[in-house]
């Protein structure tokens, strides 16, 4: 059993008021933080900690507060994204209904570090309950004197709000939700300027996800040092990866970064195997935009190593043979999936979910989604196949913001890999359209 | 200052300049497309991706290149910057692509467009575009709203560059008409159908590219490359607008009046809807000369201008031409900007 840092005490009764969540250790990081080190030290343990964002792009976190521009005068934020909206993504739900104190706490020493005197969490507006939750956490929070002026004797004071979003995915985009924090349209802006110097109302912003400023608090318990030694190789510390799809036991598991994923899919300790005693086909590693792979390459890379849950092992191979560690949404499909299907569904999302501000990627995803619906229904052609590689490929790289590439990566992936099952839905477009047929080789299983 | 290298021309320009605005310095075949970005409009750009370049090195003090191709017109310079557009295959693939995207959801109704001839699109699709489709789908339609007396909007054409967004924005307090909807389900609008009225409501006329916003005292009466564009002012009251316009005539009548526009169709200076709409007769206006329109637009092939004032090429003039001159005159003979 590996080591948990956030979920320790999540099934710990009551832990979601003040009272308990301290009798079980809460809020001494921010006690540390506050009493006993500058703000610049706080920077420091995390960039020590090696701690990369969990939201997706996986850049390192010490390394965003530092690039924060501090122009005197002039308010910084600190802005919680907690617009989780990828499918196949659901451990910030889960971290924040069970463990509203860990992300205020983390924000705490969070805005502290960046002098940032009012902070926000932006939650995805489907979360309402999610949002009470937090909002009486907050409440106990000020009343403990953790929250509001001059906190802990120690000078510094924080407001922190909660906001809700109106339902858009794309608002889970750093400036796209910058700009529905505004009030305004959830479009997101061109760059630069980025958020660092110009974020919102145009002040000097940091936006982290949820789970990201969650691993502050144990960062500043144990010491970045001692954090960094977690993990695997540059991916360090632990991470939560919310477990979908034909498994025995889907779920949310803290796993400490390089754990096989052949143990996390198979272990009884994890995902515990595939369902129905089936075979696995293919997996989505880190929630629906990156490249999904087929058995053989998501269990070993293409030199025949063990792949393992870090952000390189994944990435081995770039997007030929590897995929990405993404947010964590861990979709794992058995052998009676059909791929052609399971594209078209994604591309459906991302279709429905483009704010249509630029080009490529407003007209490109509903091209997809039609072309990838013709195909499934038996209505495709071969050049079809090709088409959509294509458009995908127009797509990819061109757009504003990354929505473009997450809408074209699954399509781009699928054809690489499960390409005979396109065709076969193309070639024999009774027996695809069956009602459960199953594309095995050349084979057809009703 | 900045020295930029842009397709192996260099330029020096004011620091903070986009490369869009550096290329239009050196100007001719180099200058990237833009559909959505428009000079006066503060915050426009960055949208319809027509204008990507690559930028082959960022600058002087960190010469790598950039990962992805830039938007030229929101994309400041740097000292030393090495920017590739018409040298570059991959710029020129990519911007296929957006043409073709750009049209998949386009009617190709230019036959009975008011904008033809002087669309932004026509254009872009002629010079960069490829003559057949691969999209088999059906396209996005919408109904024709009319948005107050003067201007009509017909969505099914707009490709939602956000130019008639950000006029009201910059000519308005309060802007009564957005966009509404998300993805490819976006569309401007009035919400409940609302009219669009200020005293500059007619410029969103001018600013769009295509022919999704058109001028109802001009619909269907002429075909733009017919007409005769004709610079001329008047003693405007209105306390913002100067009346400095362009008359587009058909032998003696006024069919419409526009903004003046520069090279790359973008309006210096914005007119009143009085100006616009109501002043439809020759008296009303103090003729400056012909309006001299310098884009790959149609109305140039059909220009009546002579395009040098050289006395030599003038008497070099084929016997035939000298003919037909002398029997219609043009307005003004010559001269740039009449």
């Amino acid at each position: 059993m590996g080591r948990k840092l956030l979920t320790e005490h999540i099934n710990v009764e009551g832990i979601e008021t003040i009272e308990v969540y301290r009798q079980h250790g809460g809020y001494r990081a921010v006690e540390k933080a506050l009493k006993t080190m500058t703000p610049d030290e706080v920077v420091d343990e995390v960039k020590k900690s090696g701690l990369r964002g969990r939201g997706g792009a996986g850049f390192p976190m010490g390394m965003k507060w530092s690039f924060l521009a501090k122009p005197e005068g002039v308010p910084r934020y600190l802005v919680c994204n907690a617009d989780e909206s990828e499918p196949g993504t659901f451990k910030d739900r889960y971290l924040m209904s069970k463990l509203p104190h860990l992300l205020i706490e983390g924000m705490i020493a969070g805005s502290y570090a960046l002098g940032a005197r009012t902070s926000y969490i932006y939650i995805r507006g489907e979360l309402l309950y999610v949002l009470r939750i937090l909002e009486k956490a907050i409440a106990e929070a000020y009343a403990a004197g953790f929250l509001g002026e001059n906190i802990l004797g120690s000078g510094y004071s924080l407001d922190l709000y909660v906001h809700p979003g109106a339902g858009a995915y794309i608002c889970g985009e750093e400036t796209a939700l910058l700009e529905s924090l505004e009030g305004k349209r959830g479009n997101p802006r061109n760059k630069p300027p980025f958020p660092a110097v110009q974020g919102l109302y145009a002040r000097p912003t940091v936006v982290n996800n949820v789970e990201s400023l969650a691993a502050v608090v144990p960062i500043l318990n144990l010491g970045g040092d001692e954090y960094a030694k977690i993990g695997v190789g540059k991916s360090t510390g632990t991470k939560l990866f919310s477990a979908c799809g034909h498994l025995n036991k889907p779920g949310i598991y803290e796993i400490e970064l390089g754990l096989p994923v052949e143990e996390f899919i198979y272990s009884d300790e994890y995902c515990g195997g595939i369902w129905k005693g089936r075979a696995l086909k293919a997996v989505v590693a880190g929630g629906s935009s990156v490249p999904i792979l087929p058995k053989d390459l998501i269990l070993k890379t293409a030199a025949g190593e063990n792949r393992l849950m870090s952000y390189e092992s994944l990435g081995d191979g770039g997007f030929v043979t590897g995929t990405m560690l993404g947010s964590g949404g861990f979709i794992a499909m058995d052998e009676t999936t059909c791929i052609v299907k399971n594209t078209w569904n994604f591309s459906r999302f991302y279709h429905h979910e483009s704010c249509g501000q630029c080009s490529p990627c407003r007209e490109g995803t509903g091209w997809l989604e039609k072309v990838l619906h013709r195909l499934e229904h038996g209505h495709g052609s071969l050049h079809d196949i090709d088409l959509i590689v294509s458009v995908a490929k127009q797509i990819e790289g061109n757009t504003i913001c990354p929505l473009g590439e997450a809408a074209a990566w699954p399509v781009a992936a699928a054809v690489r890999h499960f390409r005979d099952e396109f065709e076969w839905h193309v070639t024999h477009p009774q027996e695809a359209t069956r009602p459960g047929a199953v594309y095995r080789g050349n084979l057809v299983l009703a | 200052m900045a020295k930029v290298t842009f397709d192996g021309i260099e330029v020096e320009v004011p620091d903070g300049t986009t490369i869009l605005n550096a290329a239009r310095i050196i100007g001719g075949g180099i200058v990237p497309p833009a559909m959505c970005y428009y000079t006066p409009l503060k915050g426009s750009g960055g949208k319809c991706r027509a204008c990507l370049v690559r930028v082959a090195a960022g600058s002087a003090k960190d010469p790598r290149p950039m990962p992805k191709l830039v938007a030229s017109c929101i994309t400041p310079v740097q000292d030393g910057m090495v920017v590739e557009n018409t040298t570059s295959e991959q710029v020129l693939d990519v911007r296929k692509g957006i043409v073709e995207m750009l049209l998949i959801n386009h009617p190709l109704d230019c036959p009975v467009c008011d904008q033809a001839g002087e669309c932004d699109l026509q254009n872009f699709a002629f010079e960069h575009g490829v003559s057949t489709t691969r999209y088999e789908e059906e396209r996005r339609t919408f109904e024709k709203i009319d948005i107050g007396p003067y201007i009509q909007l017909h969505m099914t054409r707009c490709i939602l560059c956000y130019r008639c967004v950000y006029t009201a924005d910059q000519l308005t307090e309060a802007r009564v008409h957005g966009v509404l909807g998300r993805g490819d389900a976006s569309e401007i609008g009035t919400y409940i159908e609302n009219t669009i009225s200020n005293d500059f409501s007619g410029n969103v006329i001018d600013v769009c590219p295509v022919g999704a916003l058109t001028d109802k005292t001009y619909r269907f009466k002429q075909r733009v490359w017919f007409t005769k564009p004709v610079n001329a002012h008047r003693d405007c009251q209105h306390e913002k607008c100067n009346g400095r316009v362009t008359l587009w005539y058909k032998g003696q009548d006024v069919m419409r009046v526009t903004a003046r526009k520069d090279e790359y169709g973008e309006v210096k200076e914005w007119i009143c809807n009085e100006c616009r709409f109501e002043k439809k007769e020759t008296a009303d206006w103090v003729i400056e000369g012909p309006a001299h329109i310098d884009r790959s637009s149609v109305i140039a092939q059909n220009h009546y201008e002579l395009p040098v004032v050289n006395a030599q090429i003038i008497a070099d003039l084929p016997e035939s031409t000298m003919r037909e001159l002398a029997l219609n005159p043009p307005l003004k003979l010559g001269g740039l900007n009449g």
